[in-house]
């Protein structure tokens, strides 16, 4: 048991110095106040939380919710049906679990571009819409919530339908022929039967995609143009133009209060520990 | 529905794969518009002449290296440790740090930095970069790694102890070698999350540790470019052939 000890200290370095640490002191820096050039000063005070109460900053917490919402929703509908495809797969089911994986492996900077490149004025989109006659003018696509939203979808949908897929899996096809047996048409069997049973897929991929959604900065900053459109973009702004570290600092407190919520009532179900 | 069901389903790989095709497919486009002219490989002869592409690559691969090879090491030792023996609050602050946005983990290690260098006098660079980077890939590490150890019975340990040999004996001889798989695995998942990363990166780096991710975002949002493209056809292959390979050792 000594060989354990020793093998778990540089664990404990880690968490001390890169995890805890740096947590403590965002923590600190969100009670202090801002110096006039930026620096953090004393006094103590609540003011940065406070602050978050103000309608302007309230309206991004509550759009990031709205978004990170809307984008666990749409993978939700767009992953199921892939999901029980590749379930119901007679064979080469590794091959399509793979496809979805793939996208993923590559880069997530360069899976955001690729809609850059799609969607902006001289995009692909645009170009083959008004090659043949459909439009005179490029759609404004991109740098607007919706092109945000089909980031985020993009970049998550593979955390929806993996979780989905090991429940449509497991379950007996006996249920379904059941059911069928009783009469029940395929889209009846598939509302009262298949989707109730696979509930614990369907909340662990709604988990790990608005996990992560909430969080987002690099999909809104770089398809939502230079606006600032949701709390990781919020918080980016304060530690770099704004230079208000405390107000940051206030922020990602709150962000990662919600994130670690999300985790509570998502471990509380998953049974099955990854560590 | 059978029929429905296979015809969404060609959708949805076309959803998720056409993008990324595109993509490649103009960066060998002579034109540095969207319109299709010949084939030509313009574009990635002056990726290569691209200083800032090229200082950012070999930043890239330098932190990359480094990073890998630290939190391997740690996330083994850390995995094994755990195996014998479970700690709630490593486990705990593992998975926190897994599910911390990115965006969180940058500012609170820049924070950190910017506080010890107060007394310290040292300035961000590489090293700050492979520190965030070695902070944030330590968790896959011990995941990857947790997960082949599950498959391995401590009864193989006990048996070698029984036989005589040490805690350090056993370890060596007869459970590393089995996690031999697991480990490279977490290593290039590892690599793939250092190599990757743009938003703690740009948090924490200097004016001389610009890595790749940095130099691609900076043009991304200078507008699109078909330089941009064959960077992301490359770093798609590159990956693509890290994962094949991982994909293979961790099946053996």
């Amino acid at each position: 048991m000594r060989l354990r000890s020793w093998f778990l200290f540089p664990a404990w370095i880690w968490l001390a110095a890169l995890f805890a640490a740096p947590f403590a002191i965002v923590m600190a820096y969100s009670f202090l106040t801002r110096g006039v050039y930026g620096g953090i000063e004393a006094p103590w005070t609540a003011e940065s939380y406070q602050r978050l109460a103000d309608p302007l900053y309230f309206a991004i917490v509550v759009r990031s919710f709205a978004i990170a919402l809307a984008a666990t929703a749409i993978c939700l509908v767009l992953a199921f049906p892939a999901a029980l495809f590749i379930a119901r797969a007679p064979r080469h089911k590794n091959l399509y679990l793979q496809l979805v994986m793939l996208p993923f492996w590559t880069s997530f900077l360069v899976r955001t571009y690729a809609w850059i490149f799609l969607l902006r004025d001289t995009g692909l989109i645009n170009t083959a819409l008004q090659a043949i006659g459909l439009i005179h003018h490029p759609l404004p696509l991109l740098y607007n919530d919706g092109a945000v939203l089909l980031g985020l979808v993009y970049a998550y949908l593979p955390f929806m339908v993996l979780p989905i897929f090991a429940t449509l899996e497991r379950l007996d096809p006996s249920l379904a022929e059941a059911a069928a047996d009783l009469g029940a048409r395929p889209l009846s069997t598939l509302f009262r039967v298949i989707i109730p049973l696979s509930k614990p897929g369907i909340v662990a991929g709604c988990v790990l995609v608005f996990i992560p959604c909430l969080g987002a900065y690099l999909t809104p900053d770089l398809l939502g143009g230079g606006r600032t459109v949701m709390i990781g973009n919020l918080v980016q702004n304060q530690f770099t133009t704004a230079r208000d570290w405390p107000f940051g600092s206030a922020i990602s407190i709150v962000l990662m209060l919600l994130v670690v919520a999300g985790l509570w009532a998502f471990l509380r179900r998953e049974s099955e520990p990854l560590v | 529905m059978k029929r429905w069901l296979a015809a969404y389903a060609a959708a949805f790989f076309a959803f998720l794969h056409l993008p990324l095709l595109t993509l490649a497919v103009f960066s060998f486009n002579s034109s540095r518009f969207t319109v299709w002219q010949h084939f030509s490989l313009d574009w990635y002869r002056a990726m290569f002449h691209d200083p800032q592409i090229l200082e950012g690559t070999r930043n890239s691969v330098i932190i990359a290296l480094l990073a890998t090879a630290i939190s391997t090491i740690v996330g083994t030792l850390c995995a094994y440790g755990l195996w014998k023996r479970g700690s709630r609050m490593l486990t705990g602050a593992l998975y926190l740090s897994l599910v911390t946005p990115e965006i969180v983990t940058g500012i609170s290690l820049l924070a950190l930095f910017q506080w010890a260098f107060r007394w310290l006098g040292w300035q961000l660079g590489i090293f700050t970069v492979v520190l965030a980077h070695v902070a944030f890939s330590i968790a896959f590490v011990v995941i990857v790694v947790s997960a082949r150890l599950r498959t391995i019975s401590p009864t193989l340990e006990e048996a070698a102890m029984d036989l005589g040999a040490n805690e350090w004996q056993a370890f060596w001889h007869v459970t590393l070698p089995a996690l031999i798989p697991g480990i490279v695995a977490a290593a290039l998942l590892a690599l793939t999350v250092s190599f990757d990363d743009y938003v703690i990166t740009s948090m924490v780096a200097g004016v001389d540790s610009q890595t790749l991710p940095m130099v691609i975002y900076a043009m991304a949002r200078r507008g699109a470019s078909p330089v941009i493209n064959a960077i992301s056809a490359l770093i798609t292959v590159f990956f693509g052939i890290l994962i094949l390979v991982s994909e293979k050792v961790r099946e053996a």
